[in-house]
């Protein structure tokens, strides 16, 4: 069986709020898998529903293809790295780690022996006589890591391990984990909000909204396909323009854009509801002589980012625009209030479900 | 600078604080002094000896403090334990049970005591104890400390427990640790300085009782302070001021012990 995790139609109420409504994703052997979304969107309280520290109000969660609807988180062979690593302050780091094998009944020795080898794996072998209050932020985060994954779980569920530590170390440790996922062969359920660390590190991303997920997908078809303008503008930088749809078929578009032009773009399976708009990332699009592009655009601001410039336009009908350009010699960045012309690439532009 | 106004300032305040200070610790310190004079006489100051803590063993009244102070550690020792279990039950419910009907009144409950009158307490103990046909005597005393001292031992152990994170237990239930064993080798020992705080207070609350042990006690039966009650009904000697020297310093002992295992509960858990 290649699906480890199922979850089918999940909804969780607190009261009259309900912070899962109807969610639906399975999640493969060996997957680092992401749930991704803005705080609120109910990242926390799916993984709960996983570990067993929620009921469900409806629907069914599958381990391995059996339903544990009423396992006791003790009973079902998934470990947590909580946000807080929650490290029990009386025991030492070695204690720490070999709790499960020991609530798991292995004699003292093969798991101290465990304990040793876990720790090794983090990079803390010297560290098995401490006390958590005696190691760093990043420390006790690798500590963490190696209580959970000592027990060899069948799913490890990471909820935002990175997002108490310092930019520095965030950026070594999403290698770090990564290596650890892949080594371990274990597959991780990886909470973030902070798309660059969902598109840097997983196989597999859910978006998250409000208690839904709005696309599943690898990294790559969240950023070049969303399919809806909530993923299209959650994840990295977009433009949004509003279109109409001449014809529509098989996934394939011919749109209209502002000012007249037409193109052809693939996008979502179901024909859009609502306006119809279309993605284009920035930097999928080029300056060009007015006239001679796809659109036509007044410049408003440039803004000097380093390495590339930001142009901010605005299209006659008013919609906002922004590009980026190489800051580079060869090219001479347009004045403030001068037209221009944008050409987009092939293929860059997508037509969005809503 | 516009910070709040220095209460040092204000005129009379530094007598006033000294004529509050003199008026509660002034009577302590001169029962202490004379606790150590060498007279029999309680004005007259004869030397410094320890005759009357000598006396407390082998004057005439030493047989009766003997088995007073027996009753009164044995029953201050079972009543803490007791009361602690208790309260330390009710603290887990109270503050981990989540939210169930009637809980506010479950709060009230368990703290009233604190509030009623102690005399009142008394009385209602005692007519609950002739009604049942409960002889008085030991077992009457202890079940009355067992029931004031819970409110005592309650307070450290919830005020603890409501600062230890949840998050903890349901690290260790995820670990494969039963209900049972996430209580006894997690919860437990992060919660440990407030249950020997709780304790603590508990043992001193009742090692102090005099209005309901007075009126529960029966005849023949006496603790520490029932039998100083008893003797100074008779005029005070100076051996009163050594038993009551030494009960002070079993008091302040405790409660200063209860402060640090306290404080050094809050510092582990930074
Ligand atoms: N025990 C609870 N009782 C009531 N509401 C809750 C409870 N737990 C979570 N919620 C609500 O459910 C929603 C989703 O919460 P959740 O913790 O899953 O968000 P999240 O996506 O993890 O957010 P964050 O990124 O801020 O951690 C929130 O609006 C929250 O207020
Ligand atoms: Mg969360």
């Amino acid at each position: 069986m290649d699906e480890v995790v199922a979850v089918r139609r999940v909804v969780k109420r607190f009261g009259a709020f309900t912070a899962l409504a109807g969610v639906s994703l399975t999640i493969g052997q060996k997957q680092f898998f992401t749930l991704l979304g803005p705080s609120g969107c109910g990242k926390t309280t799916l993984l709960r529903c996983i570990a067993g520290f929620e009921d469900l109000s409806e629907g069914t969660i599958l381990l391995e293809g059996r339903d544990i609807a009423g396992l006791a988180p003790n009973l079902r062979p998934v470990n947590t790295v909580f946000q807080h690593y929650a490290l029990f302050p009386h025991m030492t780091v070695a204690q720490n780690v070999a709790f499960g094998l020991k609530m798991q009944g292995m004699a003292p020795g093969p798991r101290l022996k465990r304990a040793g080898e876990m720790l090794e794996l983090v990079h803390l072998s010297g560290f098995a006589d401490r006390l958590p209050s005696q190691l760093s932020g990043g420390q006790q985060q690798r500590v963490a890591l190696a209580r959970a994954l000592a027990p060899s779980p069948r799913v490890l569920l990471l909820d935002e391990p990175l997002s108490a530590l310092d930019l520095k170390l965030r950026q070594a440790m999403r290698v770090e984990l990564k290596q650890l996922q892949e080594e371990t062969g274990i597959t991780f359920v990886f909470v973030t909000h902070d798309q660059e660390e969902a598109l840097t590190m997983s196989d597999r991303i859910a978006v998250m909204s409000a208690g839904e997920v709005r696309q599943i997908g690898s990294p790559r078809e969240i950023y070049e396909a969303p399919v809806n303008r909530f993923v299209a503008g959650f994840i990295g930088e977009t433009n949004l323009l509003p279109v109409r749809v001449a014809s529509f078929a098989g996934g394939m578009a011919r749109v209209v854009l502002p000012g007249g032009h037409q193109l052809t773009c693939p996008g979502a399976q179901t024909a859009p509801t609502g306006t119809p708009h279309v993605s284009i990332r920035p930097e999928r699009m080029t300056l060009v002589p007015p006239g001679s592009g796809d659109l036509d655009a007044s410049v408003e601001r440039l803004i000097y980012l380093g390495t590339d410039l930001q142009v901010l336009a605005r299209l006659a009908d008013g919609t906002a625009l922004h590009l980026r350009m190489q800051n580079s010699a060869r090219a001479t960045p347009p004045g403030a209030g001068s037209t221009i012309g944008v050409a987009i690439e092939e293929g860059a532009a997508r037509l969005l479900a809503d | 600078m516009t910070g709040r106004p220095d209460i040092r300032r204000y005129p009379g305040f530094a007598a006033m604080a000294a004529l509050c200070l003199a008026i509660l610790y002034v009577p302590l310190a001169v029962v202490i002094a004379y606790s150590f004079n060498d007279s029999t006489s309680l004005t007259n100051w004869g030397g410094v000896s320890l005759r009357w803590y000598a006396d407390l063993f082998t004057g005439v009244e030493a047989p009766r403090f003997r088995a007073a102070a027996w009753n009164s550690i044995t029953i201050a020792t079972l009543a803490a334990t007791a009361s602690t279990i208790i309260a330390a039950a009710a603290a887990v419910a109270m503050v981990r049970g989540g939210r169930f009907r009637g809980k506010g009144a479950t709060f009230a409950l368990i703290n009233l005591p604190l509030m009623v009158p102690e005399i009142v307490t008394a009385v209602a103990t005692l007519i609950f104890f002739s009604t049942i046909g409960l002889m008085t005597g030991y077992l009457t005393i202890l079940i009355a400390h067992i029931t004031f001292c819970i409110p005592f031992a309650y307070l450290p152990i919830a005020a603890r427990l409501e600062g230890i994170e949840e998050t903890f237990e349901q690290a260790a239930r995820d670990l494969y640790a039963t209900r049972a064993q996430a209580f006894r080798l997690i919860l437990l020992p992060l919660m440990m300085p407030g249950v020997i705080s709780g304790f603590l207070l508990a043992f001193i609350i009742s090692l102090d009782d005099f209005i309901i042990t007075n009126f529960v006690k029966g005849a023949g039966m006496e603790t520490l302070p029932t039998a100083i009650f008893g003797s100074v009904k008779q005029g005070i000697k100076p051996n009163i001021l050594a038993l009551s020297t030494v009960m002070l310093t079993v008091s302040i002992l405790f409660v200063t012990l209860s402060y640090f295992v306290n404080r050094l509960g809050q510092r582990s858990r930074a």
